[in-house]
C-alpha cells in the first residue's frame, strides 16, 4: 500500500511540475509581460526597471523555479486587466464555483443511483422506459441548450426561477455562501440542475448497466436459494458491488463538473471561476489563464489521486494485484 | 471474383453485412437521412437560402423580429421568422450549419492525420518518442477536452494581434479541436501497430531492404486503417458540439460570420424579449446534427465490431 501510495504522489507532483511549466510559458512567452504592466507612454528606462523588477533576464530555469515557488504560494502576479492580484480575484470567485459543483455532484448522485436501481428492477416498466429515452436525449442535447430551454421555460415563460446571479449572499468570514438565504438557493436550482444533467444520466445508466450484470452473478442466485428477501438481495447484496464503478465515473466526472461550469456560469452568468476564465481568454489575460490552469489541473490531480486511492481501499480484490498495477489502481 | 464495374461494386456493397445491418436498423436510416439533408443544406447554402443574411442592402428593418410565418404577424417570406436585424432566420440557419459542418470536418481531419501519424511513430519506433508521445496523450485525456480546447484557443488569440481575431477565428477553432482531438487515433493506432510490425509481411519488406518510412506508409498504414473511421465518425459529433460550446462561450465564430453556436449566443441575448424563434430554431438544428452524427457513429461501432457479431 505504502509503495502505491508513494508512487502514485510522485505522479501527481510530476503532472503539476509539467502544467506549472506549461503557465510558465504561456506567461513568459504569450505577448510581453513588460508591455502588459507598464503603461503605453512609458519611457525606455521605465520598461527596463520593470524587466529587472520581474527579472525577465535570468536564465529561464530559474525563472521557472521563481514560478513554482510563488505559484505554490498562491501568488500569480497582476490581472492585466483589472490591475488586481490574480489570487485575491480567484479567492473572490472560488466560493461561486465550489457551491455550484458541490449541489451539482450531490443532485447527480442523489437521483442517479436510485433512478438506475429502478430502471434496473423494473427493465420493462413504462416509467423505466421513460426514462431510458429521456436519458438519451439529456446527453445529446448540448449542455448550453439545455440551460437556454430551462431558462426560457422556467424563468420567461413561467417565471418561478431567477435565470442568472446567486441572488443574495451572505459573508461569513472569509467565504460568501448562498446556502443561507432563499433567493441564493432559488438561483442555484436551474443552474445545478443544467450542470448536473450529464452526469445524471451517465451515472443512472452505469448503474442500472452494472446492476442487471450482478443481478444475473451467481452469488445473487445462491442469496435467493437461501430464501433471502429480495430486499435484501438488491441493496445489501448487489448494490454494494454495484457502486464500485460509480465512484470511479464519479471522480473522474467531478473534474468533469468543474470544467463544465465554464458553460453554465456563463449562460446563468454565474459569477464563479469559469466565467472569470472566459474573459480571460476573450481579453488574452494571461496571469489569470495560468492561474486558472494550475488552479484546475491542482483540483483534477487531488481527485484523481483520491479516486485512485480509494478504489484500492474498497475494492479487496484489486490488493493482491498492487504489485502489478502500474501506478493506476484502475 | 470481384467485379470492379460500378453497378458490381454497387451489388457487392447490397449484399455487404455492413449494409444488411443498415437496412436493418430504423432509427440508423432515419439518422442517416437527417445528416444527408443536413450536409446537402450546408453545402447548396448559398443556393438554397431564401435569403442572404449578409447582404446589408437587401435587410429590411422593418422586417425585423418577425415571429415564424404560421403565427400571428408572421410573413410568409420569413419562414421561421427574423431576428432583431431582420435577418432571415432560416437563411442564417443554413449559413451556420455550413460553418459548423465545416470547422467540424476540417478538425476531425487533422486530429485524424495528426492522431495516426502519432501512433505510426510511436508504436513503430518505440523507445523515448513513444514515450513522450504516450505520456503527453496521457495528460491531455485526464483533462476534459472542452477545457483543452478553450487553453488552446486562449493561447492562439494571444499569438495573433487583435484586430486579425476574426478573419482568424476560424483557422484558431480547427486548430484548438484538432489539437484537442488526436489522442484517441494516436492510442488505437499506436496499439496495431505494436502487433502488426511483428507480422511476417513487415519482417519480409525489412529483410529485402525496405526504409522504416516506406514499410510505415505502405505495408502498416493501411492494416491500421479501420478503426479510425469509426472513431473519426463519433469525433465529428464531439467536434462539431466543442466548436458550438466555443462559439456560444464568445471565444469562437465572430457574428459576422456565424455558426450555429454564434447564432445560439446572440439570441440569448435576446431571450427576455419574447423572440424566442432566433434562439430555439438553431438550438433544434445543432441538436438534430449531433444526435444523427452519435447515431451513425454508434451504429458503425456495433456493426464494424467483430466481437459484437
Amino acid at each position: 500500500m505504502l509503495v502505491f501510495l508513494v508512487r502514485r504522489l510522485l505522479q501527481a507532483v510530476m503532472v503539476m511540475l509539467a502544467v506549472a511549466f506549461i503557465a510558465f510559458l504561456m506567461f513568459r512567452y504569450l505577448g510581453d509581460p513588460v508591455n502588459n504592466i507598464v503603461s503605453q507612454d512609458a519611457t525606455q528606462e521605465q520598461r527596463e526597471e520593470v524587466r529587472k523588477r520581474l527579472r525577465l533576464d535570468d536564465p529561464l530555469i530559474l525563472q521557472y523555479g521563481r514560478f513554482v515557488v510563488n505559484a505554490a504560494q498562491g501568488d500569480f502576479g497582476v490581472s492585466y486587466r483589472n490591475s488586481r492580484p490574480v489570487s485575491a480575484l480567484l479567492a473572490e470567485r472560488f466560493p461561486a464555483t465550489a457551491e455550484l459543483v458541490l449541489v451539482a455532484a450531490i443532485l447527480s448522485l442523489a437521483l442517479g443511483i436510485p433512478l438506475g436501481i429502478y430502471t434496473a428492477l423494473k427493465p420493462r416498466g413504462v416509467l423505466s422506459q421513460g426514462l431510458q429515452i429521456l436519458s438519451l436525449v439529456g446527453i445529446s442535447l448540448p449542455t448550453f441548450v439545455t440551460g437556454i430551454l430551462l431558462i426560457l421555460v422556467f424563468s420567461v415563460w413561467l417565471g418561478w426561477l431567477p435565470s442568472f446571479g446567486r441572488g443574495d449572499v451572505i459573508d461569513i468570514g472569509w467565504w460568501w455562501t448562498g446556502f443561507l438565504t432563499a433567493t441564493g438557493l432559488k438561483a442555484l436550482i436551474l443552474p445545478s440542475f443544467m450542470l448536473c444533467l450529464f452526469q445524471l444520466t451517465l451515472i443512472m445508466r452505469l448503474v442500472r448497466a452494472e446492476m442487471l450484470e450482478v443481478l444475473r452473478a451467481d452469488y445473487i442466485k445462491f442469496a435467493r436459494a437461501r430464501g433471502l428477501r429480495n430486499r435484501t438481495i438488491h441493496f445489501r447484496h448487489a448494490l454494494k458491488n454495484t457502486l464500485i464503478p460509480v465512484v470511479t465515473i464519479f471522480g473522474l466526472q467531478l473534474g468533469g463538473l468543474i470544467a463544465f461550469a465554464i458553460i453554465t456560469e456563463t449562460v446563468f452568468q454565474w459569477p464563479g471561476m469559469g466565467a472569470l476564465f472566459i474573459q480571460a481568454v476573450n481579453f488574452t489575460d494571461v496571469p489569470v489563464m495560468a492561474a486558472y490552469l494550475v488552479m484546475v489541473s491542482l483540483l483534477f490531480v487531488i481527485i484523481n489521486t483520491s479516486v485512485d486511492l480509494l478504489y484500492n481501499v474498497i475494492d479487496p480484490r484489486l490488493r493482491t494485484d498492487q504489485t502489478r498495477a502500474t501506478g493506476r489502481g484502475a | 471474383m470481384s467485379d470492379t464495374s460500378f453497378t458490381g461494386r454497387l451489388r457487392s456493397f447490397a449484399d455487404s453485412d455492413l449494409f444488411y445491418s443498415f437496412r436493418r436498423s430504423k432509427t440508423t436510416i432515419i439518422a442517416a437521412a437527417a445528416l444527408v439533408l443536413l450536409f446537402v443544406t450546408a453545402v447548396f447554402a448559398p443556393q438554397i437560402a431564401p435569403h442572404n443574411p449578409f447582404d446589408i442592402a437587401g435587410l429590411n428593418l422593418l422586417d425585423s423580429e418577425l415571429p415564424p410565418s404560421w403565427m400571428e404577424g408572421g410573413n410568409p417570406a420569413y419562414w421561421l421568422g427574423t431576428d432583431t436585424q431582420a435577418r432571415d432566420v432560416v437563411s442564417s440557419i443554413f449559413y451556420g450549419l455550413r460553418i459548423s459542418l465545416f470547422v467540424g470536418f476540417a478538425s476531425v481531419l487533422l486530429a485524424a492525420v495528426l492522431g495516426v501519424f502519432l501512433g505510426l511513430v510511436g508504436g513503430f519506433v518505440s523507445g523515448f518518442v513513444d514515450a513522450i508521445i504516450m505520456r503527453v496523450a496521457d495528460v491531455l485525456l485526464s483533462f476534459p477536452a472542452i477545457l483543452v480546447a478553450l487553453l488552446i484557443n486562449g493561447v492562439m488569440r494571444g499569438i495573433l494581434p487583435a484586430n486579425q481575431h476574426e478573419g482568424a477565428a476560424i483557422v484558431v477553432l480547427v486548430l484548438a479541436i484538432g489539437l484537442t482531438n488526436w489522442v484517441q487515433y494516436a492510442r488505437t493506432v499506436r496499439g496495431s501497430t505494436l502487433v502488426e510490425r511483428q507480422r511476417e509481411y513487415v519482417q519480409a519488406a525489412r529483410t529485402i531492404g525496405v526504409g522504416r518510412l516506406r514499410i510505415m506508409l505502405t505495408h502498416i498504414l493501411p492494416n491500421v486503417l479501420g478503426p479510425v473511421l469509426v472513431i473519426a465518425t463519433i469525433n465529428l459529433g464531439m467536434a462539431v458540439l466543442t466548436e458550438a460550446t466555443l462559439s456560444f462561450l464568445g471565444v469562437g465564430m465572430p457574428p459576422t460570420q456565424p455558426s450555429l453556436g454564434t447564432l445560439i449566443r446572440v439570441g440569448n441575448e435576446y431571450l427576455f424579449s419574447g423572440i424566442w424563434w432566433v434562439v430555439i430554431f438553431p438550438s433544434a438544428t445543432l441538436a438534430v446534427l449531433v444526435l444523427a452524427v452519435n447515431l451513425i457513429g454508434d451504429w458503425l461501432r456495433d456493426a464494424l465490431n467483430p466481437k459484437l457479431r
